[in-house]
């Protein structure tokens, strides 16, 4: 299995693959309940207590592959049932302490909280400790360990802690949807919601295209993806699925390049829009710094509402690497022009769910965007692409100073200095995963190859400028 | 009048930009812009044909080196 990172993916992709496949063929609530024992089919378990627990664990999974518990507006949600209840230990000393003499970790502690027992090895004192981690960075023995759960550590924003039965709990008045801790559980408790059987729907009832079109509008970190094939045959698989076309997200992004840019020169600063979980982060944290968003929908929604004006009644599902898309398609003012959204791993189940083998099928082209429309979807792009729409504009007094922020982390910050002033930049371009859309939690693989698939898939575009690009919709 | 260029990838690459730069100029030089209204589409399922092109539903193939002629004859000389 080379398709995923992890187990949990695949797992996640069994449920999802066989939700489609029933769904295509208009036999899902028949056989809904029977889902987990043609998944679970060992008689012994694999993970936990018993094979029944993994069954009902599963029947969970099913649940959200349709799209979830209704009651809860977060398109993320725990299953209470597969959180293993990870020890929360915080910092601990492990054995590796030798009782040295320098005691840095004593002199890093501002909170006094660390002392040394008879055989001189340090003790951390719970009540005391504020988890900062200073101590652990400065051990020269790598002694002292966080032992905090992987939910929590992949939250940088503090939307997760543990109810009273220790189960992971989300905070959904803190939480921004990007997906982090969907992608870090070792155990796959926590999952995005899936709409594809909406998707399904959408397709079948177009009966082939004839009662309405249905447009897959593609994000461009899909070039870091589905490395077994070539670009242009999962083009060809989309269609095959029986999508009308397939257009680049990555035109809106330079519709969204354009138009920001000039939004930019007449504003002096300006935050961009294309993340929606670092629009929710503002949105939730810094409220007052919101008359600084780029007024310009995300290229996703800005493409789909071209799609949608120039051919009434369509339908437009967007797949790209990403979860908080699903929780910014349910906003009203990107409702009316994305139907459904959807990742890059639901997209695999849905290719295996009618037994599409991408590598076998011929190559389609994928050709709407520029260069700069594609780097969106990696850490820096968008601020290159702004840079290059002043250029294209011909501004050339205005200097533009951005700040790229790599990460929810680093957004933060940006937007802390803004919030007092203290900021030299006047663009901030802000994506919550680390790495830009290619960290995405729905991608199915992660690594440090994707960022130069995509330089690549941007030099290989037919258009250099976004002018040209987008000149052909005018 | 309605005149529609697909501007999906595969008439894309063989140079529907070109051929709508082309229409934009030849429309507004013969003073038809209000006559003629033309617009894009991603796809009409024929691409081979490409670069594709409709008038009223009419298809006709067209090429970035054709698309005068095809102005002239289709556009020019029906709308009058």
């Amino acid at each position: 299995m080379h398709k995923f990172d992890t187990n949990v993916q695949h797992l996640k992709y069994k449920v999802l693959r066989e939700v489609a496949r029933l769904s295509w063929a208009d036999e899902l609530l028949e056989n809904i309940l029977d889902i987990p024992n043609r998944i679970i089919t060992d008689k012994k378990p694999t993970v936990r207590c018993c094979v029944y627990k993994e069954k009902a664990i599963v029947a969970e999974r099913v649940k959200i592959a349709m799209s979830g518990n209704k009651l809860n507006p977060n398109v993320i949600e725990v299953i209470e049932t597969a959180c293993d209840e990870c020890p929360m230990g915080g910092y601990e000393v492990t054995n590796a302490c030798r009782g040295c003499l320098a005691h840095r970790c004593m002199d890093a502690c501002k909170f006094g909280a660390i002392s040394f027992d008879k055989n001189h090895v340090a003790c951390i004192d719970k009540s005391k400790c504020k988890e900062c981690g200073a101590c652990a960075k400065v051990c020269p023995y790598t002694a002292i360990i966080s032992r905090r759960r992987p939910c929590e550590n992949a939250c940088k924003i503090k939307a997760i802690s543990m109810n009273e039965e220790k189960a992971a709990a989300i905070d959904n008045s803190k939480c921004i949807a990007c997906g982090a801790c969907v992608y870090q559980c070792p155990f796959g408790a926590i999952m995005d919601k899936s709409y594809i059987i909406d998707a399904i729907d959408i397709i079948k009832k177009s009966e082939s295209n004839t009662k309405y079109k249905v447009y897959a509008v593609v994000a461009p970190s899909i070039s870091s993806q589905f490395r077994y094939a070539k670009l242009g045959q999962v083009i060809t698989g989309l269609k095959e699925l029986g999508f009308h076309t397939v257009v680049e997200a990555a035109l809106g992004a330079d519709m969204v390049a354009d138009s920001e840019s000039k939004e930019l020169v007449e504003k002096g600063f300006l935050t961009s829009s294309c993340c929606p979980a670092f629009v929710q982060y503002i949105e939730k944290n810094f409220p007052e710094l919101l008359p600084h968003v780029s007024h310009n929908l995300s290229p996703m929604a800005t493409i789909a509402k071209y799609l949608k004006d120039n051919d009434k009644g369509c339908k437009v599902i967007f797949i790209g690497p990403c979860t908080a898309k699903k929780a910014e398609v349910q906003k009203e003012s990107v409702k009316p022009y994305v139907d459904v959204a959807m990742t890059f791993e639901e997209l695999q189940a849905m290719f295996d769910s009618k037994d599409i083998d991408i590598s076998t099928l011929s190559e389609s082209f994928l050709e709407n965007a520029s260069y700069f429309g594609r780097i969106f979807a990696r850490s820096g792009g968008l601020a290159d692409a702004v840079a290059q729409g002043i250029r294209e504009h011909g501004d050339t007094e205005f200097e533009l100073k951005a700040c790229s922020c790599d990460g929810i982390e680093e957004c933060k910050i940006a937007l802390m200095k803004k919030s007092k002033n203290v900021l030299d930049a006047n663009f901030i371009e802000g994506m919550a995963c680390v790495g830009g859309c290619i960290g995405g939690a729905g991608c199915l693989t992660h690594g440090d190859r994707n960022k130069s698939e995509v330089d690549k898939y941007g030099r290989e575009a037919f258009e250099k400028t976004i002018g040209d690009a987008i000149s052909v919709l005018k | 009048m309605k005149v529609t260029v697909c501007i999906g990838s595969s008439c894309h690459i063989k140079g529907s930009r070109q051929v709508v730069e082309q229409l934009q100029y030849l429309i507004s030089d013969a003073n038809l812009d209000d006559k003629v209204e033309l617009g894009g589409t991603f796809c009409m399922g024929k691409c081979q044909k490409g670069v594709c092109v409709t008038i009223d539903d009419k298809f006709f193939s067209v090429t970035p080196e054709t698309t005068k002629e095809f102005f002239t004859e289709n556009i020019l000389n029906k709308v009058k």
